[in-house]
């Protein structure tokens, strides 16, 4: 079947079946590899992209539930004020060793700090054990998440 | 040290080591007017049957490419495969450094999978460090002499006179100056110095080695760019997956193929026999199992639901942890099948001992749960293979990939892709073998990629283990006799890959009356090396042990370690021969359990609340000392709470990028907390009982706590951080259990129930 779908504010059209994860799609149909797939589970975030600005597990959404909901993906962050600042201070502060899970990392944060501009350490401790960074650089996401956060509050100053 | 054996990176290490062997460079021009710079240490003999003009054949231990093109843009190759080591940046960092030129010039490029160019490009054993550190210092060197000999002839000065600066060539006695970029092209065409005779830098004067600089690849990382084996497509690429037998070894006896080939989008289905390399006892070849191409990786998923499989499973169906840990018990009733060790006088020591302790250690299988599943992309034609795979051992794999097809090694070509993960599976090049015998078979490019079950369940296990300790303690409480029976697995008859213990296990020649027995257990489940192979589970066992000791003797678990170091000296490792890097320095290690019991406030410890407590733990693996606290917290219902680690490190003279040695240290140390409370790969009936993130839990952020490192600086040859940070860590947490809980942690994973309130 024919689907249209909006990804990164672009109206994309594909052939699939509506069962087709929207991971998938994204990487295999639309050529969007910066989604990636971990566990096919929902248990690691590899795979975190929007959902109306919400990050749902692109593994397991079945695209034909996509409707005409707003899918932003990492490749769509270097456009969002927030995902922007975050890409800056994940570099700055070197955030990566393999890098594999880093843009589902990225996903949730993003959508956390746009909800919760000024989150607690436990907040963000709770926003983002869902994603699993296998080398563990977690000590550095904690503190990128939190330096974004201190830049966005200048910012709004 | 993982990889194949000890011996191949021994050779290679001894190789890099060895500072009279002849060396040269070779310079060409490339297309585009630039500067090749093309640096070898051939073997002696071959170096001497080679002209320096022509490319020598094979042996060589390092090779590197430095490219300047005339805008002064200096391309440097990276030879290693990036796993998240941080390698493709260190690497180049040190060429840089040496080269003399500005970070901001520098562009890194993946170098091809060539080790008669680049010597040996793999990731493992930590050993990127020890074997390319200063012969990558001398590839830099060499190529800024070329340039500053350039510098020299376009004014007719003497080399001497002339300084360089950031990719500058300046002449001290004018205002003359020249860029690399403008120098490149006529260096390529002067003589090329011997590597050996080079001048190095004075250390005081890095620019770049010791800078914290973030990883290359972080801009393409942080916005979703195609890097990764499983972001390669190719034209006209199907895609695979592969259902092997979930008993190892098993095969198929029948299949419902036809009825799969019909399924939408399904192009092929089809049984696959073991290769003969699998015949032949290699769990790298490719398994028994059925293999389903479609047009999508979600449609040849969707089919292989329809998939209906029966297995002959074959003798590896009788083997089951429950059995192991029988057999484990029922042999360390016996006489050890060998003796690794036997120093002085054990059974009469302990029979006179004032205090014995006896206690049984065990630990699980684990799984290496790469985050990026095992995938490889494949294209088999005429009698040719070209792959795109996430590797850590791409020649090897490249050899596997030949033997498998029954081509040579030279109809073979590896693209190394980043790698999402490591920690050793890839060591093992199983999936490329697949990938290459499914592509053939359809005669199409094919990317296979597993799913996270296939990936728990077909691994490389780190073996589990049995350890029977005794140890025996005089009237003062010092440490008199020690006992280990060690039961392992075996295959075969021979011990299982990274299942060794070595003789020289500390505290082997610390304690008058030690004694390592061995027996073996056989056993079917393919085993190799995991991130500080055997390391990883012998900490545990042994600092855990000596744990128990200094509390039996009243002493302070820091104090009773430095008295069982003793006085500074240097242990000859166990092949008797001396090695710099192998040798066991007593005073290295006492210096950063010194500095780690400071770093933690271990002398306040007292203070701690209720159920809170400090353990601490060290070890010597891959060529660096490690000592580390935890500090944690054990709650009512069990639950441990991770307060703090601090990390002690001494790892030589230099580190050459600060940012990715933290980030490697805190890692790894947090990777070991994951595995010690949350992991453990249960066989039953020949298969893994375990298939996703549910079950074996790698650590979450909500679980991390700060990590605190120090590097000591120490006159030492710098050596490696991907590994020898995980070891003391997961000893160092179990033993800070027992100050919180008084409880004693011998088994792996850590059982929370056990320490309920």
């Amino acid at each position: 079947m024919v689907y249209a779908i909006r990804i990164n504010g672009i109206r994309h059209t594909f052939d699939a079946d509506g069962d087709t994860p929207l991971l998938w799609v994204l990487r295999d149909e639309l050529d969007l590899k910066g989604s990636k797939f971990g566990c096919g589970a929902g248990l690691c975030g590899a795979c975190t992209v929007h959902l109306n600005g919400s990050p749902i597990r692109s593994c397991l959404m079945p695209v034909a539930a996509v409707g005409n909901a707003e899918v932003s993906t990492i490749e769509g962050m270097a456009a969002h004020p927030i995902g922007r600042k975050l890409q800056e201070t994940w570099m700055e502060l070197d955030v990566p060793q393999c890098g594999y899970c880093q843009a589902g990392q990225i996903m949730t944060a993003t959508a956390l700090l746009s909800k919760t501009p000024h989150p607690t350490d436990s907040e963000i401790d709770a926003a983002m054990s869902g994603n699993i960074c296998r080398c563990c650089t977690y000590t550095r996401i904690r503190a990128a998440v939190k330096k974004a956060a201190l830049m966005h509050t200048a910012e709004a100053k | 040290m993982p990889t194949l054996a000890a011996t191949t990176n021994e050779n290679a290490l001894q190789s890099a080591a060895a500072p009279s062997r002849r060396a040269f460079l070779e310079a060409c021009t490339i297309a585009g007017g630039g500067l090749l710079l093309h640096a070898m240490f051939p073997p002696l003999a071959r170096a001497a049957a080679t002209p320096p003009s022509t490319a020598p054949r094979g042996g060589s231990v390092l090779n590197a490419f430095v490219r300047i093109t005339p805008d002064g843009t200096v391309t440097i190759l990276s030879k290693n495969p990036e796993i998240g080591q941080g390698i493709k940046t260190a690497l180049p960092m040190v060429i840089a450094e040496e080269l003399d030129v500005d970070w901001k010039q520098v562009r890194i490029e993946q170098a091809p999978v060539d080790q008669a160019k680049f010597g040996r490009q793999f990731a493992g054993g930590s050993m990127a460090t020890p074997l390319n550190y200063e012969p990558l210092r001398r590839v830099g060197a060499a190529g800024r002499a070329m340039l500053v000999a350039a510098a020299a002839q376009e004014w007719k000065v003497a080399p001497t006179e002339c300084r360089t600066e950031a990719g500058v060539v300046f002449h001290n006695g004018s205002n003359r100056f020249l860029k690399y970029g403008a120098l490149a092209s006529r260096a390529a065409a002067l003589p090329v110095p011997d590597l050996q005779q080079v001048t190095l830098k004075d250390p005081k004067d890095f620019r770049i080695i010791g800078r914290p600089i973030p990883g290359v690849d972080n801009p393409k990382i942080v916005t979703g760019q195609k890097l990764f084996g499983i972001d390669v497509a190719v034209p006209g690429m199907l895609y695979a997956v592969f259902q092997k037998s979930p008993v190892f070894g098993g095969t198929v006896a029948l299949a419902n193929t036809d009825a799969l080939k019909k399924l939408p989008g399904v192009r092929d289905a089809f049984i696959v026999e073991p290769s003969d390399v699998y015949r032949r006892g290699d769990a790298q070849g490719v398994a028994g199992g059925v293999a389903i191409v479609a047009k999508s990786w979600w449609a040849a998923s969707k089919a292989r639901n329809q998939l209906q499989v029966t297995w002959n499973e074959g003798p590896v169906a009788a083997q089951s942890s429950a059995g192991f840990a029988q057999e484990a018990l029922r042999l360390s009733q016996q006489t050890p099948q060998s003796w690794l060790r036997r120093d002085g006088d054990v059974p009469g020591t302990l029979q006179g001992a004032a205090q014995v302790v006896d206690a049984e250690y065990s630990y699980p299988f684990l799984s290496h749960i790469d985050l990026e599943p095992q995938n490889c992309t494949a294209h088999v034609q005429n009698g040719k293979a070209e792959l795109w795979a996430p590797t850590q051992n791409p020649e090897p794999g490249a050899q596997l990939v030949a033997a498998t097809l029954g081509i040579p090694r030279s109809a073979v070509t590896v693209h190394m892709t980043r790698i999402g993960g490591g920690f050793g599976r890839r060591l093992r090049n199983d999936f490329m073998a697949e990938a290459a015998w499914i592509s053939r078979q359809v005669g199409a490019p094919v990317k296979l990629l597993w799913n996270r079950q296939d990936d728990m369940q077909h691994d490389f296990y780190r073996p589990a283990g049995f350890h029977f300790l005794k140890g025996g303690l005089d009237k003062s409480g010092s440490l008199v006799a020690l006992h280990d029976h060690f039961v392992t697995f075996g295959q075969r008859g021979r011990i299982a890959d990274s299942a060794a213990m070595d003789a020289n296990e500390f505290p082997a020649l610390l304690v008058p009356h030690l004694q390592y027995g061995q027996s073996l257990i056989e056993l079917g489940v393919p085993t190799g090396p995991m991130r500080a192979p055997r390391s990883n589970a012998l900490a545990f066992v042994f600092q855990s042990f000596i744990d128990e000791l200094a509390h039996q003797a009243g002493q302070d678990p820091v104090a009773f370690r430095l008295a069982l170091l003793g006085k500074p000296q240097v242990l000859t490792n166990s092949s008797g021969k001396p090695n710099a890097l192998r040798d066991f320095s007593t005073g290295r290690m006492r210096d950063v359990l010194v500095r780690v019991a400071e770093m933690s406030g271990w002398s306040q410890r007292g203070s701690l609340p209720p159920r809170s407590g400090q353990g601490v733990a060290f070890y010597f693996s891959h060529f660096g000392y490690f000592a580390e606290v935890v500090e944690a917290t054990v709650a009512p219902s069990g639950d441990v709470k991770l307060d703090h680690v601090w990390i002690a490190a001494d790892v030589g003279s230099q580190i050459i990028n600060p940012s990715g040695a933290i980030n490697q240290a805190q890692g790894a140390a947090l990777d070991g907390l994951g595995s010690a409370l949350g992991q453990a790969i249960t066989i039953d009936r020949g298969r893994v009982g375990q298939a996703n993130f549910d079950t074996v839990k790698p650590l979450r952020m909500m679980q991390a706590p700060p990590v605190e490192v120090v590097f000591l600086t120490t006159p030492y040859q710098p050596t490696g951080l991907g590994e020898p940070a995980l070891p003391p860590v997961i000893p160092a947490l179990c033993n800070a259990i027992f100050a919180a809980t008084g409880k004693r942690v011998r088994s792996l994973p850590i059982d929370t129930q056990m320490l309920k309130a």
